[in-house]
């Protein structure tokens, strides 16, 4: 119900919504909660493991009960904070975990059978027989277990994510932020505010007291004011700062547009990573409940959230107040309330010596023993000097005290520490560098205070950076003690609650103590204790007090489970923003991109790159005809093929040669001016790096290529050995992959289609370059080849790639040739026995691959002497091999590979295959492989086994290169 | 006292009150026949293993913190027999035999659910890569079945299959691969070891480790001097620290690995789910919570915590795959801290000090071993030869070079 | 994370890419006994506390760098250029400017 005169919502409007069905009107500015409330709904969700029926406790993120699925067209958003979603016009709500309806609950069974759900119950029993686990028990576990349900569909929203620094960030503005960062945005430096709420001013909203003889929101407006008035100062509402991390890097969620209808072009959440060189956490401080019987229902409601919906929204969330409360302060709650009308049924408070004079009636030393109301809360029941009474009250406020809100402050791992005086955890010191607890959040309970801690900590923090701060004057505000007597529950028979969201209770702490749980994190774990969505922020410290009552320890030899981040759940798209669809990891296009689409090749992820797989022609229906005729065009024309995603990396220097020398296993110190060599890499460990060719351009000038996979690996390793072991030498490295485009032309009439094109025709012998020119650009010119057929690759300025791509293809297609693709590519290479990372996968030596006389017995290179560990040479290593299907059935790669006779299983594996394809040119399915002592076996017969695939066929055992084996074509 | 439904129904029924310690809190004696250092889920089944298998009862695990607060405390309860090398093959596929059984063995629910693996692959390299994998699997007696694209999406429809940036070619689909609930595991092979005798005891940490003429001869520790002829160290990220109280350098460095669960959610994904391209996995815990991860924050670091960087990575990860998770609320994020080899590979062997064995080198693979680890750490305990499953987790194979390299990554411990 | 490069300053995490321990450094000399190569592969102090590592500032500057920090509490001590090392600093045991 609204209250007349209260509140900060703008009444001249109205805002319709909807929850489960029924239509609602509220205000701008109203949360769902506080509009559900000024509606009389009060029953707004279902606790996990019982389904106890459950309204609204707080009125802020830290919500544990009124949580609720948002629709929006076909989506749906599951555990929505009812006390953080800002109603919009057309908001439609939902509750959640209850079927069929929230009324009329059908696992609330699951409440009269609680005294078989104790902690832990589910470790006790379920196990027998064992097979009805998973199609049984655990199937029914999970449909009742969760909270809201996803829609299954692709979130298709639009998130993002943003960077900003800055010298001073100030979480939080209540009093303490709020002059925190007037203060050091008089200073003038950068500062940013940020706030979870969607308008600024914390408690300041909710209370009636006053600051600096103004109200408290009006003065909240005037340092506003003032704040976005200055170009240093961001305000970032509706910004939750999630988690803290190394060197003053913070991670925060904005709700950008959760309060709005859902628009196409407005992100619904911004994740910032906001990197600070001072902190303020000016977090503030959270009301705890007290434990006793039946202590859930809806109208059961803390006491500083009773004040939130009444001052800051104007609304009574009850028509007949009572007040459980240990502390004096809380009593404003019920003052407050009187004040606007509502009656007091009455204040319940523990302490024996409590005040009785009040404008309503007060039990001092009283305790609430029960409450009655199935739905909603209708009475409560006290002991009041030895006498037990009901009162009748709808709506029951509690206050166990504050704790401050010091999560941040333990996410590198920062202790709290107990402070007897306000019967709390408070964060202790330089828990995260540069961070400054201020206000309630370090324990300072009152507004005057606050607004002074928070001047005092803008200072400090401006100091460590070396800025001063003027001293700004603090305004007057309350000042009252905040005494407490600690009472954490209330003893007494039936189910009393801790951890409302995830259905903990005393009973359940006490049983895992029984039970030795008694470590607070075996507690935790055992029970479920601080688990759910809240994460233990109404109900932790609790836990931990009766844990430490019934194992006899205090509270600080208990110790606390830590909180990590995030400090209130965080939406995965919103970390995960740009992830979506392609936008997980760069592209990278070639310049004959889209050439290559224009003749309609299918592009294949190569790592990072898109490369064509095939060039389909009229008539083609299969990738494998396609594939089949560009191998034998390449081995009786001519084709041409993009290879620029090969890493190429310029090295240059008078010690450009000694460094090749130490980073191949072969040497190149001897190699002419004009020649290329096929080079062979290994990682420190022994194993094959990479291999690829090196062109010595000039005396101290040399073109290395890598193999697409490895080329960053590759960069990163030189650079390691250049900086790490020859830093004194006159060479340098860098990458020039994608300054220029290279093709290669391969072919018996390679030479021809390039005589024709060139403008300096080179007669180069096979492994020769040339610095050449085409159509009036400079090029270089490779007589290498991947193919076995004479081959040359020309490189030229990315920018003219394209160009010179289609020139290309369209000369080969006159002399009866064309594009080859990835496809043909690969059968080209397996038929000469050539090998890619499917074969140097990493446990591979250059023994393996029959390359160990590559490894030059005169030089020390990276990898040689670890590769002479014992168990890296000999028979019992595998050994690359071909494999030819003797039947001329197809073969797979992956297949196992085993002696003819032997049983197939693990123990008498011979090895696998790596590589497959048809080979139109020798009309056979071939294979590369690794084979036990393969190279002894040449000739053998083996039989492959694919289970996975159903092929068991005879191979037999052959060279590597079953194409050209004396490479004439090659040197044509 | 035994665990079943109708104790669970006649406890209920009179208050729960005659539930008992699931295990004792014995003050240490002056001596055992054998300690264990560290009381996570390897040394607990090993300890475990040690009293059922050998007839061992006069053993201690002394444990710095509470029972199971190491890394079986944190991960994402993947359980798997789908390694492919031997030395592998053997060990992890006694370990899911081990777990098939576990419940009954122990009689303790640890909520072993074999909901199915599914491993993506996305190009024919990997999908070769990945058939050596499953045909290797078939060859241990194990099992796989290569899907393509159109058996993925039966299983998993909700796949983004149009849009993603690596599109799916299919997956290896290990049906006996699943989770479980990890406290359980720690608590259940606690209970066990304790009912056999084992004393368990808590707060006590190793300082020291005392050698006599090559031979070990006790522990030293915060509650006191412990004699014992045989300890073992199994103390996953922090078996450098206690090794070098013995003198010995290590082939491990310790990284964080970070994880995250959601809010509870109603059923979504009922599969355990892995993206190599994005380094992400995923599965739903019978509470509801989406439990997922990803690869290494790759520096060395006993924080147990990590930072934005690999955060953002594994979610954008999870928006490419399946973006219908977008909605979902991170609730909590933690590390644990992973004692990463130079081959990916575990070891379990005796030390150059007679009577101290080490039982480490878990990687992020730990959590699914921790059967068979304790099953070959107790037979190397108790008999002196190494288990036939794990004859191939030598210490000395770095030296020799019988690597155990399954990602083929190398001697780059923050690599596998 | 921030890591202050001594060439490009402060810059985020994510810009480097990590090998492992100072180690790698030390590589022995080529006819160095099996131990030695075993020791510089494989085996690692692997301290709590106070180590020194090896970072390459891949999408920056590409110079490798050898930073001092603590593993415990990731505090960065000191950062200097593989390339230009000459005998370790003692760390200043001041936390770098984020």
């Amino acid at each position: 119900m609204r209250v007349a005169g209260k509140g900060l919502v703008d009444r001249s409007t109205t805002v319709s919504f909807r929850f489960d069905g029924q239509s609602l009107a509220g205000h701008p500015g109203d949360t769902l909660a506080s509009a559900l409330l000024a509606n009389g709904v009060k029953l707004v969700g279902r606790s996990f493991k019982y389904h106890r029926p459950r309204g609204i406790l707080t009125a802020g993120s830290e919500e544990p009960n009124a949580l609720v699925e948002v629709l929006e067209g076909n989506q749906q958003t599951p555990n929505v904070r009812a006390t953080v979603q800002e109603i919009f016009e057309g908001l439609t709500a939902q509750s959640q975990n209850r079927w069929p309806s929230l009324r009329h609950d059908l696992l609330s069974v699951n409440d009269l059978a609680a005294p078989f759900l104790s902690a832990g119950f589910y470790y006790k029993t379920f196990m027998w027989p064992r097979a009805f686990w998973e199609k049984l028990y655990e199937p029914a576990i999970r449909r009742a277990a969760g909270l809201g349900r996803l829609s299954g569909r692709h979130d298709g929203a639009v998130y993002e994510k943003a960077w900003a620094h800055c010298d001073l960030l100030v979480i939080g503005s209540g009093p303490t932020g709020l002059m925190a960062a007037l203060t050091a945005a008089r200073a003038g430096a950068d500062v940013i505010l940020a706030d979870e709420d969607a308008r600024m001013g914390g408690r300041l909203l909710a209370e009636t007291g006053q600051v600096g003889g103004q109200s408290g929101p009006d003065w909240v407006a005037g340092v506003l004011a003032e704040l976005a008035a200055l170009p240093n100062v961001r305000l970032m509402t509706r910004t939750t700062v999630t988690g803290a991390y190394d060197d003053g890097t913070f991670g925060a969620l904005e709700r950008v547009g959760l309060h709005l209808a859902p628009q196409a072009d407005l992100p619904r959440e911004c994740f910032w990573r906001i990197v600070a060189r001072r902190t303020v956490l000016a977090a503030g401080a959270l009301e705890r409940p007290i434990a006793f019987r039946n202590n859930d229902r809806p109208g059961i409601m803390l006491a500083g959230a009773i004040r939130s919906f009444l001052n800051r929204y104007g609304v009574a969330a009850g028509q007949r107040v009572t007040l459980f409360a240990n502390s004096d302060a809380a009593r404003q709650t019920a003052r407050d309330l009187q004040a606007a009308g509502i009656p007091v049924a009455g204040v319940i408070d523990p302490r024996p010596d409590a005040s009785p004079s009040e404008e309503f009636p007060v039990y001092a030393g009283a305790e609430v023993i029960d409450t009655a109301g199935r739905l909603a809360l209708s009475e409560i029941t006290i002991r009041h000097k030895g006498s037990v009474t009901r009162i009748e009250t709808d709506l029951l406020g509690l206050s166990g005290g504050w704790n401050p809100t010091l999560h941040l402050t333990c996410h590198m791992n920062g202790r709290p520490i107990w402070s007897p005086e306000i019967a709390a955890f408070v964060p202790a010191p330089n828990a995260v560098p540069g961070l400054i607890p201020a206000g309630s959040a370090a324990g300072v309970f009152s507004t005057a205070r606050c607004l002074a801690d928070g001047v005092a900590a803008a200072r400090r923090a401006l100091a460590g950076i070396g800025q001063r701060a003027p001293d700004v004057p603090v305004p007057e505000a309350e000042d009252g003690s905040y005494e407490l007597q600690p009472l954490w529950a209330v003893p007494g028979k039936g189910r009393a609650w801790l951890d409302f969201a995830n259905d903990v209770t005393v009973k359940d702490v006490r049983l895992s103590v029984q039970e030795n749980f008694r470590s607070v994190e075996h507690m935790k774990r055992y029970t479920t204790q601080g688990m759910a969505p809240d994460q233990g922020k109404n109900s932790n410290v609790a836990a931990l007090a009766v844990l430490a009552d019934a194992t006899g320890r205090g509270i600080p030899e208990t110790g606390t489970t830590t909180f990590r981040p995030p400090f209130s759940p965080v939406s995965i798209a919103a970390m995960g923003a740009g992830g979506r669809a392609a936008g997980f990891a760069p592209q990278r296009f070639l310049t004959s991109d889209q050439a290559s689409r224009d003749r309609g090749a299918p592009m294949i992820e190569a790592g990072l790159w898109y490369r064509p797989g095939y060039f389909p022609r009229p008539g083609e229906t299969t990738w494998r005809e396609s594939c089949d005729r560009e191998v034998a065009m390449v081995r009786s024309t001519v084709g041409v093929t993009d290879v620029s995603t090969l890493g190429k990396i310029d090295i240059q220097g008078a010690d450009a040669a000694r460094f090749l020398d130490l980073v191949y296993t072969n040497t190149f110190s001897t190699l002419p001016v004009g020649r290329v060599r096929y080079g062979l890499m290994l990682r420190e460990d022994g194993m094959v790096l990479d291999d690829g060719t090196t062109a010595r351009l000039d005396e101290h000038h040399f073109l290395m290529t890598t193999t697409t996979a490895a080329a960053g690996q590759v960069m990163r390793h030189l650079d390691f050995v250049q900086q790490a072991f020859c830093a004194a030498w006159d060479v340098r490295t860098i990458s020039v992959t994608e300054t220029w485009a290279q093709f290669a032309v391969a072919g018996p009439l390679a030479r021809r289609l390039l005589s024709g094109f060139l403008e300096t025709p080179a007669g180069l012998p096979f492994m020769g370059c040339a610095a050449v020119r085409l159509g009036g650009v400079a090029a270089r010119l490779f007589r290498i080849s991947f193919s076995g057929e004479e081959g040359y690759e020309i490189a030229v300025p990315a920018r003219y790639g394209e160009a010179l791509f289609r020139d290309l293809v369209a000369r080969a297609e006159t002399l009866g040739g064309g594009a080859y693709g990835m496809e043909a590519l690969n059968v080209l290479r397996i038929e000469k026995g050539f090998i890619t990372h499917a074969e140097i996968h990493g446990r591979v030596t250059a023994f393996d691959i029959g390359l160990d006389r590559m490894v030059s017995p005169a030089k020390d290179c990276i990898g040689k002497a670890a590769s002479r560990r014992p168990g890296l040479t000999g028979p019992e290593r595998e050994q690359l091999v071909g494999l030819r299907s003797k039947s001329g059935a197809a073969i797979t790669a992956g297949a196992h590979l085993f002696t003819p006779g032997d049983a197939v299983g693990r123990e008498t594996g011979q090895g696998y295959v790596t590589s497959v394809g048809f080979s139109p040119t020798l009309g056979a399915w071939l294979a590369l492989g690794f084979l036990k002592n393969g190279r002894a076996r040449i000739g053998e017969t083996v039989r492959l086994v694919d289970h996975l695939r159903g092929i068991d066929v005879l191979c037999e055992v052959a060279d590597p290169v079953f194409h050209d084996r004396e490479g004439v074509k090659l040197r044509a | 006292m035994r665990y079943s439904g109708l104790k669970v129904i006649t406890e209920g029924l009179f208050g729960n009150t005659g539930w008992r310690p699931a295990w004792r809190d014995p003050a240490p004696k002056p001596e055992y026949d054998v300690i264990i250092i560290g009381g996570g889920g390897h040394g607990l089944s090993t300890a475990y293993y040690l009293a059922k298998n050998h007839g061992l009862t006069n053993i201690a695990v002394l444990e710095k913190g509470w029972i199971g607060s190491g890394n079986i405390g944190r991960n994402t309860t993947i359980v798997r027999a789908n390694y492919f090398l031997p030395g592998n093959s053997e060990f992890y596929s006694h370990s899911l035999k081990l777990w098939e059984g576990l419940e009954a063995d122990l009689n303790y629910n640890v909520m072993h659910s074999q909901r199915g693996l599914i491993n993506l692959f996305h190009s024919d390299g990997q999908r070769d890569a990945f058939a050596r994998r499953g045909n290797a699997m078939i060859n241990q007696g194990d099992d796989a079945i290569l899907l393509d694209r159109e058996g993925v999406r039966e299983h998993l429809p909700y796949l983004d299959f149009e849009q993603t940036r690596f599109p799916v070619y299919g997956g290896l689909l290990h049906p006996r691969g699943g989770s479980a609930r990890h406290d359980a595991v720690a608590w259940g092979y606690a209970r066990g070891a304790d009912r056999r005798g084992v004393d368990l005891i808590q707060n006590c940490e190793v300082t020291g480790i005392d050698i006599e003429d090559g031979a070990v001869r006790g522990v030293q520790t915060t509650r006191g001097a412990i004699r014992a002829r045989k300890v073992g160290i199994i103390v996953a990220g922090r078996s450098g620290q206690v090794a070098a109280m013995a003198g010995m350098r290590l082939p491990v460095e310790s990284h964080i690995l970070q994880a995250f669960v959601t809010e509870g959610l109603k059923p979504v994904i009922n599969h355990v789910v892995s993206f190599g391209m994005g380094h992400f996995y995923i599965s739903q815990s019978d509470k509801g919570g989406l439990v997922f991860g990803g690869d290494l924050d790759f520096y060395a670091s006993y924080a147990s915590r990590g930072n934005l960087p690999m955060v953002e990575h594994v979610m954008e990860a999870g928006m490419t795959l399946m973006p219908m998770i977008g909605r979902a609320k991170v609730l909590r994020s933690w590390g644990g801290i992973m004692d990463m080899t130079p081959d990916g590979s575990p070891i379990i062997d005796r030390t150059h000090i007679d009577g101290l064995f080490i039982d480490c080198g878990w990687n992020y693979g730990g959590f699914k071993a921790v059967p068979a680890s304790g099953w070959c750490m107790a037979h190397l305990m108790a008999t002196g030869q190494p288990h036939e499953v794990a004859r191939r987790f030598r210490l000395d194979r770095f030296a020799t070079g019988h690597l155990l390299d399954e990602e083929g990554t190398g001697s780059q411990h923050n690599l596998h | 994370m921030r890591i202050p490069c001594p060439l490009c300053g402060p810059r985020d995490r994510r810009e480097f890419y990590y090998y492992g321990a100072e180690d790698y450094l030390h590589r022995p000399a080529p006819d160095a006994p099996p131990e030695a190569w075993d020791a510089y592969l494989h085996l690692r102090d692997n301290p709590a506390g106070i180590t020194r590592d090896l970072w390459y500032h891949e999408t920056g500057c590409t110079a490798w760098l050898l930073v001092t920090r603590n593993t415990v509490t990731h505090e960065i001590l000191e950062v200097a250029l593989v390339a230009g090392r000459t005998a370790p600093k003692p760390a200043r045991g001041r936390r770098a400017a984020p």
